[in-house]
């Protein structure tokens, strides 16, 4: 869905000054709130260990307790305090979504771009690749592939955000072919060949620079496609539940019937943590979406905005008024 | 029909990439897989498992790779996947054929529904672009950010514990015996609405973004305009418009679809639905590497089937696909 819009509208991008897009770009009032969330997650997962008024492994006598003083959150089955697990879960949660949407980028502007720009049999190889990554469900291979990691492996946040990216390029390279290819046909590309240019520096300088606001898009994509496969192979227990993630919560949680006794306090925490970490990102792509195609923003002034100023809004054709067309 | 010929090719290419790497992930662990499991289960697997599980793997070390990948293959012809370690002496194929068809039936019922919902919401939400009907982009970001399973937990609280609308676990009744009567079929709908809602709610919000964004550039373009400026209802510059912007949803199903199977599987653990995702935890918990492989192999055939079908639906809709010669 998103790919498709990126892939039609990318074009757009190249024509909009460079002055004005910096400009533009934090404008958003969404991509600001993505932002600040998201800044408030990082900043947790930096400090977050460090204020967790807890030990999250250490067990007490306040067995399921609900939210009081001595704990904000409550406790769990086995008397842990709930937010001592949350602050201390949110670094392995954010760094494997940030490390693996890192590794997933660089793979997918290696292939994507290296596709675009060969064109022929090696774009057709690279393109099946592509096509066959994306099409192969990510969470049961990933599942069996996390299955046969020896526990000493698997617990690598390394080694578990290399094996998610490995799942999760696709999406970007498939994008960034296609942009790549249009603008290797544009004129200046062509004039840079023809100036003898050096292929490394064609890509690196001509090409790249212009698929700065799409491999943005797909990384932002990407980490969230992470940190959800994080969460839902530590909710299965797959990855192991003694190292502190908001799925390894969601885990225990579950398998201790948290749901069923009615402790709220246990599973809500960690689920709504990560909801807003999602939001977080899905709002950032909203604001990376909209810079790079112009029209998804919303057209003029708002209803009430445009009667404060006296400006008559009416909608012919019951067709939206859009500033500035394609063409 | 050479485009979906092609397709086709596609698909087995993919099928035979995903067997393939079904065969070499075992090979390619460190370490002697059926003895890591050996030491992990401490003594539970019988000898008769340990050996059949080796034999399956091609790991008797008789063999050279190249033969014994042949042989998995052969094995694979006749619908063998090996015996399930967890439920000795049972078959892979045997404990997955009772677990099939109440995944299918979940996730197909609620893709569907979800597809439709999701694509008129969008483009109602983009036709009507300024109004208080933006409000459902940022709701259903969050809806979007909600992993399946949390909301699942949620939906399974408040309506099964709390208020006792909905049964808690299971599939259908246990006291009434499974077959195609009025009693069963009633009994497995009714436990099968809390799952599904769970699922259309948390995938419905990609198709009405996609869906919203694909429509406010398809309303654009100079056809409909001048289909609105020839005074047609605006029913039928709708349609118009989203005919053809429904295209890219179709052509993007595949990357949706894992998602939502990944999602309806972990909404089935939540759920205790017996279907493939209830038996993806078990396998994951008594460690049943068989079964674990065979779970990922049925899926990703399910899922190239469901692209197939939506490859065909693409043709019918843009009669371009179909003149390509």
């Amino acid at each position: 869905m998103t790919a498709q819009t990126a892939l039609d509208i990318a074009e757009v991008t190249a024509a909009a000054p460079r002055r004005q897009r910096a400009l533009r770009f934090p404008r958003s009032r969404k991509t600001i709130v993505g932002l600040v969330l998201l800044a408030i997650f990082v900043l947790l997962a930096v400090v977050g260990p460090l204020l967790a008024p807890h030990d999250p492994t250490a067990t007490s006598a306040d067995l399921l307790q609900g939210p009081s003083a001595a704990h904000l959150l409550g406790t769990t089955q086995s008397g842990q305090d709930v937010l001592s697990e949350l602050l201390v879960g949110a670094r392995g949660t954010v760094l494997i979504g940030f490390l693996a949407g890192l590794i997933a980028s660089v793979l997918s502007v290696l292939i994507g771009v290296t596709a675009g720009y060969l064109g022929g049999l090696a774009d057709d190889l690279l393109s099946l690749l592509t096509n066959v990554f994306l099409v192969v469900p990510g969470l049961p291979l990933l599942i069996v592939l996390a299955a046969y990691l020896p526990k000493s492996t698997g617990a690598n946040p390394l080694v578990l955000a290399l094996i998610i990216a490995l799942t999760g390029w696709a999406w970007g390279a498939r994008v960034l072919r296609a942009q790549t290819m249009s603008i290797r046909g544009r004129d200046y590309v062509a004039a840079a060949r023809v100036a003898g240019e050096r292929t490394s520096r064609i890509v690196f300088a001509e090409i790249l620079p212009n698929l700065t606001a799409i491999v943005a898009s797909s990384f932002v994509f990407t980490v969230l496609y992470a940190i959800g496969t994080y969460v839902a192979l530590a909710f299965l227990g797959v990855v192991d539940p003694a190292r502190w993630s908001w799925g390894g919560m969601l885990f225990w949680a579950q398998s201790q019937n948290a749901a069923q006794v009615g402790a709220w306090w246990w599973f809500l925490p960690p689920g709504l943590a990560i909801a807003l970490l999602g939001t977080s990102l899905a709002l950032l792509n909203f604001g990376l979406d909209e810079f790079i195609n112009p029209r998804l923003r919303a057209a003029g002034l708002s209803r009430k905005a445009a009667k404060a100023a006296g400006v008559p809004r009416r909608v012919r054709f019951g067709l939206t008024p859009v500033r500035g067309g394609r063409r | 029909m050479i485009h979906l010929l092609r397709r086709i090719a596609f698909y087995l290419v993919t099928a035979w990439a995903a067997v393939t790497v079904n065969f070499f992930i075992p090979h390619l662990m460190p370490g002697d897989p059926v003895q890591n499991l050996i030491a992990r289960q401490q003594g539970k697997a019988s000898p008769q498992a340990v050996e059949a599980l080796r034999v399956q793997l091609g790991l008797t070390g008789h063999q050279s790779l190249w033969s014994e990948y042949l042989h998995y293959f052969a094995q694979l012809a006749h619908g063998d996947l090996g015996i399930s370690t967890s439920f000795f002496p049972a078959s892979v194929s045997s404990v997955l054929t009772a677990a099939l068809p109440w995944t299918i039936v979940l996730v197909g019922v609620s893709t569907v529904v979800s597809f439709v919902i999701g694509t008129l919401v969008g483009v109602l939400v983009a036709w009507r672009r300024g109004s208080w009907l933006d409000g459902v982009l940022p709701v259903a970001t969050f809806f979007q950010a909600v992993p399946y399973f949390f909301f699942a937990l949620i939906v399974l609280i408040v309506l099964g514990s709390n208020l006792g609308w909905f049964p808690i676990s299971g599939g259908a009744d246990p006291s009434i015996d499974p077959g195609f009567t009025g009693a069963f079929i009633g009994s497995a709908i009714y436990h099968g609405i809390l799952p599904m809602i769970t699922i259309v709610v948390s995938s419905v919000a990609g198709w009405i973004l996609g869906m919203r964004n694909m429509m406010v550039t398809t309303m654009d373009e100079d056809y409909v305009l001048v289909a609105a400026a020839k005074g047609l209802p605006n029913r039928r510059v709708i349609g118009y418009a989203a005919r053809n912007a429904i295209l890219p949803s179709v052509s993007s199903f595949s990357l949706s679809l894992s998602f939502v199977v990944a999602g309806a599987l972990l909404t089935e653990i939540v759920f205790s639905y017996p279907g493939i995702g209830f038996q993806l935890l078990q396998a994951v918990q008594a460690e049943d590497f068989p079964l674990l492989q065979g779970i990922f192999l049925v899926i990703t055939f399910a899922v190239l089937a469901a692209n197939l079908l939506a490859d065909v639906c693409y043709a019918v809709l843009d009669p371009r696909t179909r003149q390509e010669a």
